[in-house]
């Protein structure tokens, strides 16, 4: 099978997301469509998929072309798409999300379950994806759930898998198994769209790749000869700095003394056991482990919003165990919280509001009675133009931004004011390089400025490039303390995978 | 990680051209979702309506069958009649507006109470508990003391005001502290409301000397909300209540969208979790945004109590607080949104009891039309589809030019 995208073209009011778009893919290869958030890659996938229609262009599979009113019509025509966000019914089991939708049925309508568990388990063998047919999706880890995805869209007999930033939610592990199974997918003759603003992952599984730029394909690539830097500079539209420049760390006084902390989780495990630990200023300090290791509820308790069930917090000399947030912010502390759009920004208001929203209640922003929108905004603007957040105005809302330039606002709020102990948890995720390099920075201009910085990153290469010291941690414990130029990607992998 | 989330969560939307300028602590009024769309609504509701009342007339449905044309041209002034009594009994004469604002005053107010739950991301269905135990409270002050109008009234008011306040604050303190979902106990207070207000218009100290039945003390004067333009006509009920309930609309307006509690109340709101994150006090927010809403609703008790009506009766509030949640629907939770609905409702309550009196067609037309609005503002997909609004999907994504 071969599908044709020819001139796609697809306007929104202001912007043309998709230009003139040319890209063709058949079985049996990996493509890999490269650009940064907002480059137009996730509208050219839904123009496929049958979510939008194009104002130009068509699509062709085996030279006839296809007009998809919705995604059942792509699906009829071998087009399965996996999603970043996962579209599974977290109650129900593995093989009823399989099937959900066109369930095998026995005679008189009823779920003929028994088929469905028959069907994933089938699919299952015959393409290395091990998945418990009966487990329930909430019990599942990412990596599994994903596969679960897969499962859904291959029982739907599709034979282009599109997959929509497949690696952004998985570990380093699952990323390598992930890998895997789209090489035994290639290999079984499915062709694969591989969408991705990570160049190493790009250069690993790709037989050809895309380079999409403002909407318009900039440029294509020979993995064999391609180089990160050729590829990033393609992608971004000029020359994009990969290493992060820093000086050497000169830490001064303690900032930041945890002791024998322990706090607990939901369901009153322990999840962060017995840490102790110090950031001292200028420094940075990074927290290095597998999602779900203790680091969520560790920045929690560090930063007041989960109890701590032992253990002391010091910052600046003063006792913070189990103050509240709003006394650990009033300390001179800087939170960027791990999910942006859960916790860091309220996305229905506007740029201004997410600006003050942790120092709303102190002047010059609110006199404690009466805001005063007007200061608010020309903080906003202040803040916009120094971290460089691009936005046609400080008076639209959080929610109309891209990742990258929502996740500047909130380090500009926690930022643009003096600090002495930044907390920054996943700082980076899934943003373009454009964005990462310039936070990068910015965390290393804190530290510069005397800041003791902690950073926590499910990305190793995040906490390589930034700390000045790594701590690893393993099921709640601090399992290794190292540098970055003492140890290597390897040694930490191991680490965090428990080894001691 | 499995969350479920529509292509219209995930990708940005458009900032709308807005015609109250900024978004930022404004209330911005988008004018496509927030004025078109209801006005369709209303519109489409009315066309049902019309046809519900086609459909009533049994003797013109016979009609149909015998002579078309004629009957065509009885059911078209069947409408036009019913409709042209709504609408003269709403504002077709210097009483019909008195007897709108009249009814308007109350609505608007508890209006006000479910726009601010909303809001704040509460869902305040005990507006008429809260309107209750307002009135009540009002109703103390207004037979108990001998008072200058000059400090009756307000002190009346502000009884009124505190009464809801106290009644709100209770589901706002469960939610708080025990996670109580406050619809169920909005709910139940309402009941609680209604049956001791039954219970305290028996005991002496409420009821008027020399009945048995429940029926309080009558308000003294200096505790009634003068009447505006009893000077022309007597007839004319119209009193200060509409004049209060627009001012505290355009306060309610500065709370929400100028002050700092009213951008907490927003901002919890909106994300409870980036309301913690920020350092707010959740717990504490949710109490002071109920007692705010309760507050509100006992206002629109203590118009009952203090203006229209002048004393306590058993559930003297009627069903004001449950129009009231019709109501913030239709104006957005927007005080001002809220105001112009109160009108609305305000204006076919009183059209549509001209309506019953002066035609054949009754006045439940009236509330079928009300649910009909709230059934189409409900379904924004459905006007938009009817009337071809531009639609939502097609019009997404807009970062990428701002994108690094």
């Amino acid at each position: 099978m071969k599908l044709e995208l020819k001139g796609i073209t697809k306007r929104f009011p202001g912007v043309v997301a998709n230009d003139h778009v040319d890209l063709e893919i058949e079985t049996g290869e990996i493509l890999c469509l490269l650009g940064e958030n907002g480059a137009g890659k996730s509208t050219l996938m839904n123009i496929l998929y049958g979510l939008y229609s194009a104002d130009e262009g068509e699509i062709l599979i085996d030279g006839e072309v296809q007009h998809f009113a919705g995604p059942g019509d792509a699906i009829a025509a071998g087009i399965g798409m996996v999603h970043q966000h996962f579209m599974l019914v977290p109650v129900f089991t593995v093989a009823e999300n399989v099937v959900l939708g066109v369930e095998p049925t026995t005679t008189g309508g009823v779920l003929d379950i028994n088929e469905a568990r028959e069907d994933v388990r089938q699919i299952s063998n015959q393409y290395n994806l091990a998945v418990d047919p009966d487990a329930v999706i909430e019990d599942l880890p990412v990596g599994i759930q994903q596969r679960v995805e897969i499962i859904k869209v291959l029982f739907r007999d599709a034979e282009i898998l599109v997959f929509d930033e497949p690696t952004a939610v998985l570990t380093p592990q699952e990323v390598d198994e992930f890998f895997k199974i789209i090489d035994k997918l290639k290999d079984d003759g499915k062709g694969i769209i591989f969408i991705t603003h990570k160049l190493k992952e790009v250069l690993e599984v790709a037989d050809r790749i895309a380079v999409l730029r403002r909407g318009a394909v900039v440029g294509s690539a020979d993995p064999a000869t391609a180089t990160e830097s050729g590829l990033a500079e393609m992608m971004v539209g000029r020359p994009v700095d990969l290493k992060v420049d820093k000086s050497e760390a000169d830490p001064k006084d303690v900032v930041l003394s945890v002791k024998n902390l322990t706090v607990t989780n939901l369901f009153g495990g322990t999840a962060v056991d017995d840490v102790s630990f110090e950031v001292r200023r200028n420094e940075i300090v990074g927290i290095a482990g597998v999602q779900g290791n203790g680091q969520t509820e560790l920045v929690e308790a560090l930063t007041g919003l989960r109890e701590i069930a032992a253990g002391t917090v010091i910052i600046k000399g003063e006792d913070h165990t189990n103050s509240t947030p709003r006394q650990i912010h009033d300390s001179g502390v800087a939170h960027v919280p791990e999910d942006r759009q859960r916790s860091g920004l309220v996305l229905g208001f506007s740029l201004t509001e997410n600006f003050v929203l942790d120092s709303y209640y102190q002047k010059p922003f609110s006199d404690g009675i009466k805001m005063d929108w007007k200061r608010s905004r020309s903080e906003a603007e202040r803040l916009i133009e120094e971290f460089d957040v691009r936005t046609p105005s400080s008076e639209i809302p959080a929610s109309n931004l891209s990742g990258g330039n929502q996740q500047k606002v909130i380090v500009a709020r926690e930022f643009g004011r003096q600090v002495d102990l930044v907390i920054a948890s996943q700082p980076t995720r899934g943003i373009d390089v454009g964005s990462i390099e310039f936070i990068h920075e910015r965390i290393i201009e804190e530290r510069d400025a005397g800041a003791a910085v902690l950073i926590v990153s499910t990305e190793l290469d995040e906490v390589m490039a930034l700390s000045d010291r790594i701590l690893v941690m393993f099921d709640g414990k601090v399992v290794a303390e190292t540098k970055p130029s003492e140890t290597t990607n390897t040694e930490l992998g191991l680490y965090m995978a428990g080894a001691s | 990680m499995t969350d479920q989330l529509t292509p219209s969560e995930v990708e940005p939307e458009p900032p709308e051209g807005s015609f109250f300028g900024d978004l930022t602590g404004s209330g911005r009024i988008d004018w496509r979702s927030n004025v078109l769309i209801p006005a369709l609504a209303i519109l489409s509701a009315l066309i049902v309506g019309a046809l519900i009342i086609a459909l009533g007339d049994l003797d013109t449905l016979r009609l149909w069958r015998s002579s078309p044309g004629d009957a065509l041209g009885v059911t078209v002034e069947t409408v036009a009649d019913a409709y042209g009594a709504l609408f003269k009994g709403a504002l077709g004469s210097v009483n019909a507006i008195s007897e709108t604002l009249t009814r308007a005053a109350p609505l608007i107010l508890a209006g006000l109470a479910v726009a601010v739950g909303f809001q704040a991301g509460l869902f305040n269905i005990g507006a008429n508990g809260q309107m209750l135990i307002g009135g009540m409270f009002a109703l103390v002050i207004g037979f108990q003391f001998d008072l200058p109008i000059i400090l009756h009234l307000p002190i009346a008011i502000i009884a009124a005001f505190i009464g809801g306040a106290l009644w709100g604050a209770i589901p706002g303190y469960l939610r708080a502290k025990t996670g109580a979902h406050e619809v169920i106990t909005t709910i139940m207070l309402n009941f609680v409301a209604l049956r001791l207000v039954d219970y305290w218009l028996t005991i002496p100290f409420f009821q008027l000397e020399g009945r048995t039945d429940p029926v309080s003390k009558s308000v003294l004067e200096s505790a009634r909300y003068p009447e505006l333009i009893a000077f022309i006509n007597p007839r004319y009920r119209v009193h200060l209540g509409i004049v209060i309930a627009v001012l505290v609309a355009v306060g309610v307006w500065w709370l929400l969208f100028r002050s700092t509690i009213g951008f907490e109340f927003r901002a919890v709101g909106a994300n409870p979790d980036g309301a913690k994150y920020a350092g707010m006090n959740v717990v504490l927010l949710y109490v002071a945004v109920m007692a705010t809403a309760g507050g509100l609703a006992g206002l629109a008790g203590g118009d009952q109590v203090l203006g229209t009506l002048g004393r306590g009766t058993p559930g003297f509030v009627g069903v004001i607080g449950f129009d009231a949640i019709a109501l913030a629907l239709l104006g957005r939770s927007h005080p001002y949104g809220v105001v112009a609905a109160g009108l609305l409702f305000g204006g076919l309550s009183a059209g549509g009891q001209a309506m019953q009196a002066t035609t054949d067609v009754g006045i439940d037309i009236v509330q079928v039309i009300q649910a009909l609005i709230i059934v189409f503002i409900a379904a924004p997909a459905l006007i938009k589809a009817i009337y071809r609004v531009r639609a939502e999907a097609e019009s997404t994504q807009v970062s990428q030019g701002w994108a690094t």
